[in-house]
């Protein structure tokens, strides 16, 4: 890695682009010494806030003929440190690029640079009945940049897919400044399949520039059912039965009871004080298509055993439903001063064994853990609470979210369903994954980046950094030794 | 039946021998790219169904299953691939249909192969057994490297098993029938498609519009009056026929182009005879026009355009600007250092 220090790289730099996009002071870096996982920090080297495509260009190939690498950032509100500068890296930020380019209505398009926020994409598009259908729940915040560097889901993933599936072409910038435009207007493109490969990269590959994502028309109506349960059990053994229904709810989300109690005590939904478990779960579609789904889930929540009901009668209801399940995290937050968001991914059918597991880590830990989560994609998001003011606690709570994606990948699942790996997750991914899993994708960082000068030391762990943790290697739900107890 | 054991060794045997191997899985789509070269190793005795849980919606099988019968069992328990890809024939079996990456008439509705692929497990070209992905709705740990593998057409790894997410049959199926030609006909599905209809197939042949709608009885039934349809049709084996090229447009001799474009896109002006798909993303062409012309029309409306079936010494696929030429084959050593799995099969120059 270069050993040149900030003021030669600002000075290399100001031949090529503007003095005033470039930010070298502490205090003007400080905002950008984190993303959205605050408990890692550093400042970079420099931060620049290029205004056009030209400018990423020049800098990137400042930085490659430097050594000196980059790490891009969005809005910054990434939950993994995907973003986390480097001490002596560049922070690349993209939120100046924030236009929408075109919107295509024939072909229900919209082509957008990288800083555009997600909402903004719905809003923009909302007087011609169409919108943008992943919905993370920062999206009045993130960039659609960061969406596609995450594949970000969303509530609404479970019926209309992830980032992924409705993004149609992405030009990006490689580390030596070169364009290569992935994808397409049309639905497919020749060649191989790069476009996949690049959504979720979380900057590894390249730097995104712009994206073309497809519209889909608003559904004709929403409606939603706050269904509470006596158990997670039969919380969880309902959200198998809708889906084997043959039902796609639009969303399907559930909270455990801290949960439901911090959003009650937060801004009183009107969720069931008293249940273990609420299921909500949303239908779109036509008047009569809703009607019919909803008749049919209301007969399965009977069926489980729900010992609260309640269906929104209108679109104000609707968003009240919402509101406990969408203020979550903040209402979880009020418990304890911090809390540790997780984001392992179990097959459905998994989830009563998973939660129960989790709970008794929880206990042994002395850490409380709200449970908040995409259930019918079998996507959790458990909180642990802790206070990062005690000392130790910070440690405890980091080792207690280690174990709870040990559990998940037993599970058969996976460490991270949409945060990202980050910085956060890279020791787990020595456990999801073999040595010649990690080593193909080195070789195909390899092929975009080969000096390994984008975002080094994220997303993928080295072979030695796995070694030094002496990671177990659990494949296809395997265990080594699984006779001995694991907590 | 598990032959992962004899796979893996032929990899190793080639590698080790320098020797290029051309996989082969029920040869149902050998008239597609340009023909293999290499050993063949046949890989269509690695089958059966690993994992299913239709409660899940995932489906687990080994890459020599025979689609036919992953297909059959998805619709004993309701559910189906809503991406319909084409077989173009019995013996095609799952790893095929993966590697060619086809998708059927639901696709601009319903996502592609590509979107439906959860998880892969291959050897690629270090004789290494891997997997990528898994059997879970979200997963973003690592590069997406099961996606990768749609339509690559054995170039980058030979597949032993695939998870795909799967969904239930819709409730119901009809199709409506219009009058009008390819220029209306595709103004109007563009229309329908900006509005929240069940949309999940629209064609358009010789002046005659055909859209399907699935979904709930009701539901369907409301979206038909609404789009005021000549005639109703609730036969379903046109689409089927459709898909597998079975149907009386593509019964016939000569060069069949695919031509995929951005679906509003205007009737583009070829010699011969065209078939209208996917709204109007896929075109479909038998013309003996030039290839460099066909190419430039493609270019032109910002889409490509593949020669899908039929004799030329042109090339077949749509070329790649330098860049991304340079990248993939960054992307092959990537996959395959030594070069062990046949490039001829997807770029002539090998």
């Amino acid at each position: 890695m270069s050993s040149i220090t900030s003021s030669q790289l600002t000075q290399e730099l100001q031949t090529a682009v503007p003095r005033r996009i470039l930010l070298d002071s502490a205090e003007a870096m400080r905002p950008f010494e984190c993303d959205g996982l605050s408990v890692y920090r550093q400042l970079p080297m420099l931060v620049a806030l290029p205004e056009d495509i030209g400018q990423v260009r020049q800098i990137l190939q400042t930085c490659y003929r430097l050594g000196v690498p980059v790490v891009t950032r969005g809005a910054g509100t990434g939950l993994s440190g995907g973003a986390l500068p480097l001490e002596q890296g560049l922070l690349l930020v993209l939120t100046k690029l924030n236009r929408i380019l075109d919107i295509d209505l024939q072909n229900r398009t919209a082509r957008l640079q990288p800083g555009v926020r997600n909402l903004a994409i719905s809003e923009a598009v909302a007087p011609h009945g169409l919108y943008y259908a992943p919905d993370p729940s920062s999206q009045i915040a993130c960039s659609i940049g960061g969406n596609v560097a995450e594949n970000s889901g969303g509530v609404h993933c479970l019926k209309y897919g992830l980032t992924v599936h409705n993004v149609l072409e992405v030009k990006m910038l490689t580390i030596q400044g070169e364009e290569l435009v992935l994808g397409g207007e049309s639905l497919d493109a020749p060649g191989y399949d790069l476009l996949a490969l690049v959504n979720g990269s979380e900057g590894m590959l390249g730097v995104i520039t712009e994206i073309l994502v497809r519209l889909l028309p608003v559904p004709e109506t929403a409606q939603v059912v706050l269904a509470g349960f006596a158990s997670v059990e039969r919380a969880a053994a309902s959200v198998g039965a809708i889906i084997s229904a043959g039902i796609i709810p639009a969303g399907l989300e559930m909270m455990d009871r801290l949960s439901v109690e911090a959003v009650e005590a937060f801004n009183s939904p009107g969720y069931p004080p008293d249940a273990e478990a609420v299921l909500l779960c949303e239908l779109d579609g036509g008047e009569a298509e809703v009607a019919e789904q909803m008749a049919a889930v209301q007969a399965i929540l009977a069926h489980h055993e729900a010992t609260s009901v309640a269906v929104s009668a209108n679109e104000a209801e609707r968003l009240r439903l919402w509101q406990g399940r969408k203020n979550a995290f903040p209402a979880v937050g009020r418990i304890r001063p911090d809390y540790y968001c997780m984001d392992g991914t179990i097959p459905r059918r998994r989830l009563p064994e998973v939660l129960a597991d989790i709970r008794e880590a929880s206990q042994r830990y002395g850490l409380a853990v709200a449970n908040v989560f995409h259930a019918g994609d079998g996507n959790l998001h458990p909180l642990i609470l802790y206070d990062a003011n005690q000392e130790g606690e910070l440690d405890l709570a980091e080792k207690l979210g280690a174990e709870i994606l040990s559990l998940c990948i037993a599970a058969g699942g996976t460490v991270t369903g949409e945060h990202g790996v980050g910085m956060e997750k890279i020791d787990s991914m020595c456990e999801q994954f073999a040595a010649a899993e990690l080593e193909q994708f080195h070789a195909l960082k390899n092929a975009f980046d080969p000096d390994g000068l984008l975002n080094p030391g994220k997303a993928v762990p080295t072979l030695h950094r796995c070694a030094e943790l002496g990671a177990m290697h659990v494949h296809g739900g395997n265990l080594p030794f699984p006779d001995l107890p694991r907590f | 039946m598990d032959k992962q054991d004899f796979l893996v060794e032929k990899v190793n045997l080639a590698i080790a021998g320098g020797s290029t191997l051309a996989i082969q899985g029920g040869n149902s789509k050998e008239f597609y790219g340009y023909p293999a070269r290499g050993e063949p190793l046949d890989a269509s005795g690695h089958r059966g169904i690993v994992e299913y849980d239709p409660g899940e919606l995932v489906i687990t099988c080994r890459a020599g299953s025979l689609l036919s019968e992953v297909r059959e069992t998805l619709e004993e328990n309701g559910q189906h691939f809503p991406f319909e890809p084409p077989g173009f024939g019995a013996s095609a079996t799952i790893g095929g249909t993966v590697a060619c990456g086809f998708s059927g008439p639901r696709r601009p509705w319903s996502g592609s192969l590509r979107d439906y692929l959860l998880g892969v497990k291959l050897v690629n070209g270090s004789g290494a057994v891997v997997q990528f992905g898994g059997q879970v709705m979200k997963n973003v740990a690592g590069y997406d490297v099961s996606r990768l593998m749609a339509g690559s057409m054995g170039t980058l790894g030979l597949l032993l098993e695939v998870s795909f997410k799967v969904l239930p049959r819709p409730a119901r199926e009809l199709t409506l029938e219009f009058e009008c030609d390819q220029a209306e006909a595709i103004r109007q599905v563009n229309r329908w498609a900006g509005q929240p209809l069940p949309l999940s197939g629209a064609s358009w042949w010789q002046g005659q519009l055909r859209v399907r709608l699935s979904g709930a009885e009701t539901e369907i039934e409301s979206a038909a009056r609404r789009m005021q349809a000549g005639q109703v049709n609730e036969s379903q084996s046109s689409w089927v026929d459709l898909r597998e090229q079975r149907s009386a447009f593509f019964d016939r001799p000569g060069k069949l182009w695919r031509l995929s474009l951005p679906p509003a896109t205007e009737p583009v002006e070829l010699d011969g005879d065209c078939l209208v798909d996917w709204g109007g993303a896929q075109r479909w062409c038998f013309t003996d026009e030039p290839t460099d012309r066909i190419r430039s029309i493609a270019a032109g409306a910002n889409g490509h355009a593949t020669l899908f079936k039929g004799e030329s010494d042109d090339e077949r696929f749509h070329p790649l600007p330098p860049a991304l030429r340079d990248m993939q084959q960054k992307i092959k050593k990537a996959m395959d250092p030594h070069g062990v799995f046949d490039m001829h099969r997807m770029s002539r120059t090998g």
